[in-house]
């Protein structure tokens, strides 16, 4: 049974974004999940603040203060050790997910 | 970053905040940048950006809140918000703190005393393996108290110390008083005889010297003694050259050896000095029996298998001694005696658990209702605050986080409550310890320590959790559109509903603490009116003589000296009457049990009962108010004559003749070989241990007589004896004054100890039950007046809440008696629910107070009407103000204010 619901998806979301993208602030995560998901899904900034402070605790991702290309001081973070197995487990949890409720989705039909 | 990190940022909020101000404000930053990028004016961007940021100060604040351990910082500003929220009601809070800090301060004293006296081991190294050598004797009459059982005799000391199979060591002792002279004044001081194996039983070594050794515990050995620390420091000021010195203890010299550390004392026993019990190896007999045996079991030994080792050797004992030829030292078989040892803080402790428990559960129960009226206050509080926290949860703060700041609230409050409690609890104990209630074992132990203030924070948390449990749960969950419009009717009822139910709860409490406590007053009365066998207990002095054998020899010399002081005492301006007896009633002390047989009465058992001895002086019985029913009292002559006469109770009289007028010239004998005994006289009966406890049969003998106990018998005088003299100015500092010159005018070596009036040792009999009743009228009390504020308080609010309804019933014509008497009968209502709990409560409650009480059932129906009528009242009172008001409500006005 896949312990992740739709709440987690953002993590995983992030967590995603970072293996891809490597070192990346708070803003080009949003910007990036939302290009990458041709517009469909947009991060509220109300969400992922706190999350990514709490995954930070987590011991998922770390983070560094550096300048932007266009100079302005931000806050980047990168995927841990931690944060890679841990993304793994989400990607799986999230497929189980999926298929599940699909399959639910697709009985509901037949039936 | 783990937990370390987490908790490092909660020393350094402000940088944490800052940092995530900077990262939030450069996302702004980015997304305004975009914007513009994307050809929107700068103004714009900057708006689109913030309305998608949403509120910067909440998306801080949840940031922040994933930071923080448990959110552990943002409680420390709520417990800041909480301690502003109850500075806006300082009368609030005042009465409050009060009552917490009464009922939390009152319960921590007592779990401080039954922590110290019931639950912490004695003072003794691993005091655990201490047994009080306690032994059953069902046969052997007043010998054997319930409390203290049968005592032990040098001789059993001698036959269970060499074949018991239990015990790494054992050893008795016995309390006693000595005079010692040769330092300043003649002192009447408390000894303990201890015998070998005590001390070492104990296990506390001596602060200076060393303990007695084995030659000393021999009759013919050296004759030495120990120091309490307290003595030490009185007589020698504490110098080490104590030891070796010589002191004068009934007139026989012995080497001082040791002293024992601050504190020592045998099981509850204080001392001055310790003096080796030396019993005869070879010579001692199976009699007498008044020592106390204290041992320490062997490892793996359990008490029931030390039990019945001893068991075994009771006949072994009654093999290997006698009571001298002629007798049958299988007598003591008729005693049935048998060991029923326990641990010595059980017997240390004794009665004084079940009070104690009595006492703690009433200030539970004070402490539950004062629980429920703060309860009360703050949901009427909560109530008022609606709006404002209506308000809070639109602005986003969630139901959690709601009932935490209630919660923290209430449990800011107890806490601060429990902080002063601590200072009511320590000067209540100094009261305590000062006052010293009922003899209260181990008092010198209690002190305020670290599980006191444990229990007390442990209570104050506890409490707030309790009263703040309701309030937070009914107003967190506030909707968000009754902010402005009101409350409705629905919501208003449940809330209603749980202040009915709490009045109840208190109001059942209230019954069971006054019923307990009008219990108590009827057993104070009851025992006040019992008639005591002495009368005007005031105006009776005594005190207490003894004259060692090395002072005066000649036991005749003795009496003689005792007539004279007795003679001197009488001439003292405004005594009417003096005489002495070896024990007066309610001092403790029997001076001796034995069987005694009535001339041509046969006993089926074959043996005549045991009956209590007393030695009176003539005049004894005058002095003390003790009325003559029938015959004489003892002369002079008697008692120099050495007559075989005795004087009998009014019970014994009964018991043996039928009638106190048929006991005069009858006979009766110790056992066959003693002369015959003439009655004389019969006195009433004479409650010799306490109000509480039917007087028993005693056989008076005179203050000299012909000793059976020595072979042959021997002419033997009282040497501790205490007189006792009738006089308006007993008491009196003064009075005192003469009475001591006038025993130094005849004998100056006399110390004169013990001096009290009757009053004294009447009051310290009873002072289990004033005490427990003291504590219960307080109690019951607080419970009444909490209990009337609560009625009152859920009537008035009722009251204020239906103010509308009210108006519009006296608009329509409702008369006004009518409205008055629905809230009267709402709070009837209450009570009647309360009542109903609240007797079913006590009954079952009481009955765990029935050693308590005395000539009074715990189900006295009495009582239980007398309660009734109480709480009705009461009710009815506290009911009545706030209805007149309800009467007195202008419709018009009323109206209009909605």
């Amino acid at each position: 049974m896949a312990k992740s619901d739709l709440q987690g998806s953002l993590d995983l979301l992030v967590l995603k974004t970072l293996a891809q993208r490597g070192r990346l602030h708070g803003y080009g995560m949003a910007l990036h999940i939302q290009r990458a998901s041709d517009e469909l899904l947009r991060v509220e900034e109300g969400s992922l603040y706190p999350a990514l402070h709490r995954m930070e605790q987590s011991g998922w991702i770390a983070s560094e203060w550096a300048l932007t290309a266009t100079g302005r001081r931000a806050k980047y973070y990168r995927l841990t050790t931690a944060g890679q197995k841990r993304l793994a487990a989400a990607e799986q949890e999230f497929d189980e997910l999926v298929r599940g409720v699909r399959a639910v989705l697709t009985a509901a039909y037949s039936g | 970053m783990g937990w370390a990190a987490r908790v490092r940022n909660l020393g350094r909020r402000g940088r944490v905040d800052a940092e995530i101000e900077a990262e939030l404000r450069a996302h702004l930053e980015m997304a305004v940048e975009d914007g513009m990028r994307d050809g929107m004016s700068e103004e714009k961007a900057r708006r689109v950006a913030r309305l998608r940021f949403g509120n910067p100060v909440v998306l801080k604040e949840r940031t922040v809140g994933a930071d923080a351990v448990l959110g552990l910082d943002s409680l420390g500003r709520d417990v800041k918000f909480a301690l502003r929220q109850l500075k806006k009601s300082p009368g609030f809070a005042i009465a409050a703190l009060l009552t917490l800090a009464i009922g939390i301060g009152a319960n921590t004293a007592v779990f401080t005393v039954i922590d110290r006296v019931l639950l912490q081991p004695l003072p003794y190294p691993q005091a655990d393996r201490l047994v009080a050598l306690h032994l059953d004797a069902p046969g052997a009459g007043g010998l054997a108290s319930f409390s203290s059982g049968l005592q032990l005799s040098p001789s059993m000391y001698f036959t269970f110390t060499r074949h018991n199979r239990s015990f790494a060591s054992l050893g008795v002792w016995a309390p006693g008083e000595a005079n010692v002279t040769g330092l300043a004044q003649p002192e009447q001081v408390h000894t303990a005889l201890v015998s070998g194996g005590l001390l070492e039983t104990l296990g506390v070594p001596a602060a200076l010297g060393r303990w007695f050794n084995a030659a000393e515990q021999d009759p013919r050995g050296a004759q030495t003694v120990m120091l309490s620390y307290g003595y030490w420091q009185r007589a020698f000021g504490g110098k080490s050259d104590a030891i070796g010195r010589m002191l004068q203890v009934n007139n026989q010299p012995r080497e001082i050896v040791g002293v024992m550390p601050r504190g020592f004392r045998i099981a509850d026993h204080d001392f001055d000095l310790l003096i080796p019990l030396a019993p005869d190896p070879v010579n001692e007999q199976l009699a007498p029996f008044y020592l106390n045996g204290i041992a320490r079991l062997k490892p793996d030994v359990t008490m029931a298998e030390a039990d019945a080792d001893l068991a075994r050797l009771i006949s072994v004992w009654m093999d290997e001694w006698t009571n001298g030829p002629g007798t049958n030292p299988h007598w003591y078989e008729n005693w049935r005696i048998a060991p029923h040892f326990r641990s010595l803080r059980t017997e240390v402790v004794g009665e004084v658990s079940r009070m104690l428990w009595v006492v703690m559960a009433t200030l539970g129960l004070v402490m539950l209702i004062a629980c429920a009226n703060i309860t009360n206050l703050l949901m009427v509080r909560a109530e008022s605050r609606q709006q404002e926290l209506s308000i809070r949860s639109a602005l986003g703060a969630g139901r959690l986080r709601l009932a935490r700041g209630l919660l923290l609230e209430s449990v800011t409050l107890g806490l601060a409550g429990g902080a002063l409690a601590v200072g009511v609890a320590w000067a209540g104990l100094r009261l305590l310890v000062a006052a010293a209630p009922a003899h209260l074992p181990r008092l010198a132990e209690i002190h305020l320590d670290g599980w006191s203030v444990g229990f007390t924070l442990l209570l104050a948390v506890l409490c707030g959790l309790l009263f703040g449990a309701i309030p937070a749960w009914r107003y967190s969950r506030v909707p968000l559109m009754t902010s402005g419009t009101g409350r409705t009717a629905s919501a208003g009822r449940a809330q209603q509903r749980s202040r009915d139910a709490l009045v109840v709860a208190q109001l059942a409490i209230a019954l069971v603490l006054l019923v307990s406590a009008i219990l108590m007053i009827r057993t104070f009365a009851t025992l006040r009116a019992v008639n005591l066998g002495f009368s005007d207990p005031a105006q009776v002095q005594i005190m207490t003589i003894a004259i060692p054998q090395q002072l005066i020899a000649d036991e005749r010399v003795v009496t003689r000296t005792e007539n004279d002081i007795a003679d001197r005492l009488a001439a003292i301006p405004g005594v009417r009457t003096a005489g002495f007896a070896t024990s007066v009633p309610m001092d403790g002390n029997d001076p001796d049990w034995d069987q005694m047989a009535v001339e041509g009465k046969v006993y089926s058992s074959g043996a005549p009962p045991l009956y209590l001895f007393n030695y009176v002086s003539p005049g004894y019985f005058q002095a003390m108010g003790t009325r003559l029913v029938a015959g004489r009292d003892f002369t002079w002559d008697d008692v120099y004559g050495l007559r075989t006469r005795v004087m009998v109770s009014e019970n014994f009289a009964r018991q043996a003749w039928g009638s106190t007028a048929a006991a005069i010239g009858k006979r009766l004998r110790q056992y066959s070989g003693t002369p015959w005994q003439q009655v004389i006289g019969v006195v009433e009966d004479v409650r010799v241990h306490g109000a509480d406890e039917a007087p028993p049969a005693i056989v008076y003998w005179p203050a000299m007589w012909m000793s059976p106990y020595t072979r042959p018998a021997s002419v033997a005088s009282q040497r501790t004896v205490t007189f006792a003299m009738r006089s308006s100015l007993a008491g009196q500092l003064g009075f005192i004054h003469q009475v001591e010159q006038a025993v130094w005018s005849v004998n100056g070596n006399l110390p004169v100890a013990q001096v009290r009036t009757m009053e004294d040792l009447y009051g310290q009999s009873m002072a289990r039950t004033s005490f427990t009743l003291t504590m219960l009228a307080i109690a019951g009390a607080m419970a009444l007046a909490l209990s009337v504020i609560g009625i009152y308080g859920v009537i008035a609010y009722a009251v204020t809440q239906r103010t509308r309804e009210i108006g519009i019933r006296l608009a329509l014509g409702a008369p006004k008696q009518r409205l008055s008497w629905m809230f009267v009968r709402s709070a009837l209502m209450l009570t009647a629910a309360g009542v109903a709990v609240g007797a079913c409560a006590a009954a079952l409650l009481t009955r765990l107070m029935q050693t308590l009480l005395f000539g009074v059932s715990a189900l006295d129906p009495v009582t239980y009407a007398a309660v009734l009528v109480v709480l009705t009242v009461a009710s009815l009172l506290a009911s009545w103000l706030p209805a007149r008001r309800a009467a007195g409500v202008d419709p018009m006005e009323a109206l209009r204010a909605e």
